[in-house]
């Protein structure tokens, strides 16, 4: 058996034989993907409405049915111009519509619980166009490319999968290198004739393993409980997320060069990573809303450009050459930071 | 003959802090060597340097007639270092951990198992337990085992009887015996003084600077000083009044008795007297055989 192998092997023996650790690590990206792909979504569903009218007209029972009829309101029925307030205030309802008459023309108004903004800018706009109806031709056609549901799920499943990768596979790789500089095995493996480069890969590879079922798992749970559309970029998705996943190990790689203990590992890994990967990364918050200082910020962040890259093969069902500049920034990185981190590891002091 | 490990003028510094501080000394093939000192000595950074896993600021030294900072990859083949912690994995077993060793140096177990069954005898009980589990003699067995699965020419111990129950550590001792007899020559570090008559030969170390090497026997026998046994009742209390007198040089604990440093002029009885006339009951003060810890004191006491 050559070094390398019985170095991946004992590496295979120390994943296995922790069975927590793998648990969480297969269990919570599945968690997360899960959680943001149903729990957490932008669209509002649901709004509940109550209507004051104080003449009925035809255009006023026509605007009610309306209401009735949309999947998106739960029409709480009429109620006297007196009783608005006390129902906004106590959340009975979110929005109230006033319907009038004057001079033969239907006129409304809006009021909305603005608590929640998200909530009060669709209500609003739901409420504007069921008053607007169908009789009256609508200047503006809407069209919605690649997610005609507008649904929240395409959004979120790049940016989690840029985010779990970076955790995970920094996590698992620091803290193992770490634990054994802690307890010394770290030393032993330097003294005996084994190359650097030998101890290196030999923690590389287990943990590119698993990232790889990681990553079947998540592409399992995208394309079936979520529904992204299967197409044949799914064969570039997986070439982009294995570039990714080696940058995420040389991330993990770097942070043990640094750290000494593995508490160190943990919180650099996790906190000091975690946050720019949520906050700039363009998971959440669009990256062209960004102050520009931010905006450059955001250029060093892997996930950006990983996000960036899925949402156009996985949602816009591109091919590989639409995402050339990403795919050149993500691998040009993973040279620097590998070789910086070589370059780290082994310097005798 | 070349020297199995030869230190010279070896200075390491860690921010201001002086490590070693212009080491030298030798050791030939087939010797059992201690370094005896304290914690903070400066023990394990030399080990540091000698097993190449770090470099000296300055000065040079030579194992198996190898330069640690130049030939350092052919080096490592031919010593076993086993550092101060007991070092292997602890998630693996006695087994898996034995065999892993001895994969990176390109050995199998079976062609090196003779030089270590002595040792790894009493493993072999429970190959398939957890190192982890294994008690701090059998865990330090263990750890010897590993750095002797390549057969190396030389074994550097960093504090190997540390964390260990007196029978063992008196077994562990018989074993270091038993490789230097098989041509293995051994470095091994101590801060139990009492240790030290094991070794054939030791150098005594403290703040980075050797103080002495030589055989214990020779050590303890250029002492001289005059030495005497203290005992009462009230330690304490004998403690300080001794300490506060003339012809006292110097007085500290050791064992269950204090060691009186005395003067040329120094007379036990008149001493009693005096220690009982100022209300101390039952003194008795006699001469005592000084070792190696005796000279390590006036080693400190004189350096100041």
């Amino acid at each position: 058996m050559s070094i390398l192998q019985s170095l991946v092997k004992k590496e295979m023996l120390h994943i296995f034989r922790d069975r927590r650790t793998v648990t969480i690590t297969l269990v919570m990206p599945l968690v997360l993907l899960l959680l943001f792909g149903f729990a957490i979504s932008t669209e509002v569903n649901d709004v509940r409405v109550v209507a004051v009218v104080e003449r009925h007209t035809d255009g006023s029972r026509a605007i009610i049915e309306r209401l009735r009829a949309n999947p998106y309101i739960t029409f709480q029925g009429l109620t006297a111009p007196g009783d608005v307030d006390y129902l906004l205030r106590s959340g009975q309802t979110d929005a109230a519509l006033f319907l009038r008459e004057e001079g033969g023309r239907q006129s409304a108004q809006i009021m909305v619980d603005a608590a929640n903004t998200t909530v009060a800018q669709a209500s609003t706009a739901y409420l504007r166009s069921i008053i607007a109806g169908p009789g009256t031709v609508s200047p503006v056609l809407t069209n919605t490319l690649y997610n005609p549901q507008l649904n929240s799920a395409y959004n979120f499943v790049p940016g989690i999968m840029g985010m779990i990768f970076i955790l995970i596979c920094a996590i698992m790789t620091s803290v193992s290198i770490v634990s054994e500089k802690e307890t010394g095995t770290m030393d032993l493996l330097l003294v005996s004739p084994v190359r650097p480069r030998a101890v290196i890969l030999g923690k590389l590879i287990p943990y590119f393993l698993l990232s790889c079922v990681i990553l079947a798992v998540m592409l399992t749970i995208a394309y079936t409980v979520l529904g992204l559309p299967v197409s044949s970029s799914i064969a570039d998705v997986i070439l982009l997320s294995l570039v990714y996943i080696v940058l995420s190990l040389s991330v993990g790689l770097l942070v043990s060069a640094i750290a000494s203990t593995r508490l160190t590992a943990l919180i650099v890994s996790a906190v000091v990573f975690m946050l720019p990967v949520i906050m700039l990364s363009g998971m959440i918050f669009p990256i062209d809303n960004m102050p520009e200082v931010l905006q450059w910020l955001s250029c060093v962040i892997p996930a950006r450009w990983y996000t960036a890259a899925m949402r156009k093969l996985m949602i816009q069902e591109l091919g590989l050459e639409y995402v050339v500049e990403e795919l050149v920034i993500l691998l040009s990185m993973t040279g620097v930071i590998l070789l910086v981190a070589l370059k780290k590891f082994n310097t005798r002091k | 003959m070349t020297a199995a490990i030869e230190i010279s003028g070896i200075t390491k510094r860690y921010g201001n802090v002086t490590a070693l501080d212009g080491v030298s000394f030798r050791i030939e093939p087939g010797e059992l060597f201690g370094l005896i000192g304290p914690d903070g000595a400066g023990k394990s950074s030399l080990y540091r340097i000698l097993a190449t896993l770090a470099l000296p600021d300055s000065g040079s030294a030579k194992v198996c007639g190898l330069d640690v900072a130049a030939d350092y990859r052919v080096l490592r083949t031919r010593i076993g270092y086993m550092p101060e912690k007991f070092s292997f994995y602890q998630d693996l077993t006695v087994t898996e951990n034995l065999h892993f060793f001895a994969s990176l140096f390109g050995v199998s177990v079976r062609e090196n198992f003779p030089l270590i069954a002595p040792i790894f005898g009493q493993l072999e009980k429970f190959p398939d337990r957890k190192a982890g589990a294994l008690s701090g003699g059998m865990k330090q067995k263990l750890a010897l085992s590993c750095a002797l699965i390549h057969r190396p020419e030389i074994l550097l111990l960093d504090e190997p009887t540390t964390g260990v129950d007196a029978v063992s550590r008196s077994e562990f001792w018989e074993m270091l015996s038993q490789l230097t007899r098989s041509g293995i020559t051994i470095l091994v570090s101590t801060s139990y003084m009492d240790e030290a008559t094991r070794c054939g030969r030791i150098a005594m170390i403290n703040e980075g600077h050797i103080l002495a090497v030589d055989s214990p026997a020779a050590l303890a026998g250029s002492l001289g000083e005059n030495l005497y046994n203290a005992v009462a009742p009230d330690m304490f209390g004998l403690l300080t009044q001794l300490r506060m007198m003339p012809d006292v040089i110097d007085c500290y604990t050791f064992g269950a008795t204090l060691h009186l440093v005395a003067a040329p002029g120094f007379s036990p009885g008149e001493t009693v007297a005096a220690l009982t006339h100022s209300g101390l009951r039952d003194v008795r003060i006699y001469p005592a055989q000084g070792d190696i810890e005796d000279l390590f004191i006036k080693q400190i006491r004189d350096g100041k």
